[in-house]
């Protein structure tokens, strides 16, 4: 009786909460279609069972370009750093341990998570050593052909590192909870000199968002980090939050911060555009306001601005959950540049610099859609392009590498981190196939003339 | 422990003669009316989460007791003839405390302002009738004292 009386109120309860009935491409582009929030009773969940890729199984690109494993046998490789002599740095890592419990909520909400990365509800996976994988590794391709004559534990025992950037001499790492510079002459396979601290990062016992995205400007005076914030919309109360979600801007030289931009809930893929001193990033939006809120974005960072969380979304949508509101915050909140749609999850963003891909591909961008997992529809699980002009991205995103997820909605792979590498090939970290895939063109096929959905 | 034949009717299920019931009943009382005292200190705060995070544990303590209380309760219902008021008020304030249970998993504000203290206060309702009922009940061969 009690769990009928339990449907039956769940049911009218759902009913009369979501109905967010927009198509997702309605949400991509510099206008997004914003419904009213949708609080669910249930938050949406829906994890794709994680099933790897079978032998000769790859993600699908368009025709006339040509995927390929790059390497395999990876432990959660999610990002990938090329150089320029054809060495490919792949950064393998997870984070340690789980969050501190606040909430009945806390313990389901991890087990969800984990479940997410092919955890199958373990704490982490266990890497070669036990604990879980906290290393880069080098693949060398001295002659570009995608196939690497050699792999070499570049640098291990790191603390969940994420960004990589190298300038001149010094290869930056930044950790979860830190920047550390290492001596590097490319070429080397191997760091034995130890890290040197630039500067500690938000880390801490709750760690929300751990991945710290790094980048140098293109002088390489400055580093700029990615710290992402402690909770999806300050749950854990404004304390935790102090410095996060928000964009450093670090002097290598004298360790010296200032927070560059702010109001940015979870910032990856931190990239300057090709030619200029515009620093560009992805940002993954709050969750648990319906399957369609609010929109995960890609967007020009200007400095010293506000894009809103926690207290509103998209510039000046408030959202009711943070208190206390904040509508001088609210006041200078600006609107990011293109949104991607709901949930998506990005966190890899690469310009292409290149020039084997067709001439539409020059100067446009290539994320790395995660994939959902707060909404029953699946979305993202994909690497999109989105076709720049004059700087500025224009049209709607491109489904450009698919595949990721088999015909029953299990999960093969999961793109992170894209780069471009000296070929002019795209490279993607697949952090659940562990894999390093590589998209090569090869002509021929009708290339496509458009960058339509 | 289980319950056994005296005058004709059964008894409810006792340690050493003394109801179970009468000892797990008053955690979800007590639990329910805390989380909607710690509701009103939410938001008469303004926010401030502690209040917010010690609701959601009184309402999960008050939902595992709760439940105990009602299977055991129910079993005593059935086999000696007691009313069914306490039991199916008891039951009520469960379901709705469930319902608020979800309502109080929501990142801040909403998930008390609102509904969320609206069913606060339903629960304390009916988790109040059910313990009051409760009192009247007189299992055979067993004092319940007050």
């Amino acid at each position: 009786m009690n769990r009928l009386l339990i449907a039956a109120l769940l049911a009218s309860l759902a009913a009369c909460g979501s109905s967010q009935k927009i198509d997702t491409s309605q949400q991509m582009g510099p206008n997004p279609v914003l419904p009213e929030p949708s609080e669910e009773l249930v938050a949406a969940v829906g994890v794709p069972k994680v099933v790897g890729w079978k032998n000769g199984e790859t993600p699908v690109v368009p025709p006339g370009f040509k995927i390929e494993a790059m390497a395999t046998g990876f432990e959660s490789p999610r990002n990938v750093y090329p150089l320029a002599n054809g060495d490919v740095l792949v950064v393998e890592t997870q984070r340690v341990g789980s969050e501190p419990v606040d909430r009945p909520k806390d313990p389901i909400r991890d087990f969800i998570m984990t479940m997410a990365h092919g955890g199958g509800g373990a704490k982490e996976t266990a890497g070669a050593g036990g604990g879980p994988p906290q290393r880069i590794t080098l693949l060398r391709d001295a002659n570009g052909d995608g196939k690497p004559e050699l792999r070499s534990v570049l640098v291990d025992h790191l603390n969940s590192p994420f960004g990589v950037v190298l300038v001149g001499n010094d290869l930056y790492v930044a950790n979860t909870d830190s920047i550390v510079r290492y001596p590097f002459t490319p070429g080397q396979t191997k760091i034995t000199a130890p890290g040197q601290k630039v500067i500690d990062l938000p880390g801490g016992l709750i760690d929300h968002h751990w991945t710290k995205s790094l980048t140098a400007s293109p002088d390489g005076t400055k580093l700029y980090a990615g710290v992402g914030s402690n909770s999806n919309i300050q749950e854990r109360g404004p304390e935790a939050e102090t410095n996060r979600a928000a964009i450093w801007e670090v002097d290598p030289k004298t360790g010296a911060y200032r927070i560059f931009a702010s109001g940015l809930r979870n910032p990856n893929g931190l990239t300057f555009y090709p030619g200029s001193n515009t620093l560009w990033a992805v940002i993954n939006e709050r969750d648990e306001l319906g399957p369609n809120l609010v929109p995960d974005y890609m967007t020009s960072v200007k400095d010293g601005a506000f894009y809103g969380w926690p207290w509103s979304y998209y510039g000046q949508h408030v959202d009711a959950r943070p208190r206390p509101q904040r509508p001088d915050m609210v006041a200078k909140a600006i609107p990011p540049d293109y949104a991607l749609s709901s949930h998506v999850a990005p966190l890899g963003l690469a310009f292409y610099t290149g020039s084997s891909f067709p001439a539409l591909f020059r100067g446009g961008a290539f994320v790395g859609e995660h994939g959902s997992w707060n909404r029953h529809e699946l979305n993202g699980y994909r690497v999109v392009f989105i076709r720049f002009a004059g700087g500025k991205p224009v049209g709607k995103p491109m489904n450009f590498v698919a595949g990721f997820l088999d015909r029953d909605g299990n999960a093969r792979g999961r793109p992170v981190g894209v780069a471009v590498d000296r070929t002019g090939a795209l490279l993607i970290a697949d952090d659940v196939g562990n894999t390093v895939w590589r998209v090569s063109y090869q002509g021929g096929g009708a290339a496509p003339a458009t960058a339509g959905k | 422990m289980p319950a056994t034949r005296a005058n004709g009717r059964l008894r409810p299920i006792s340690i050493a003669r003394r109801p179970l019931t009468a000892l797990l009943l008053p955690v979800p009382i007590v639990c329910f009316i805390g989380n909607l005292l710690t509701d009103l200190a939410y938001l008469n705060s303004g926010g401030n989460l502690i209040w917010l995070n010690f609701s959601t544990w009184l309402n999960a303590a008050g939902l595992v007791f709760g439940a105990i209380a009602a299977v055991l309760l129910l079993i005593d219902t059935v086999r000696s003839s007691v009313s069914w008021a306490t039991f199916l008020f008891l039951a009520a304030a469960w379901v709705v405390e469930f319902i608020n249970a979800l309502v109080h998993a929501r990142d801040g504000w909403t998930a008390v302002a609102g509904i969320g203290l609206i069913l606060s206060i339903i629960g304390v309702v009916l988790i109040l009738i059910s313990g009051w009922l409760w009192q009247s009940v007189r299992y055979a061969g067993v004092e319940v004292r007050p």
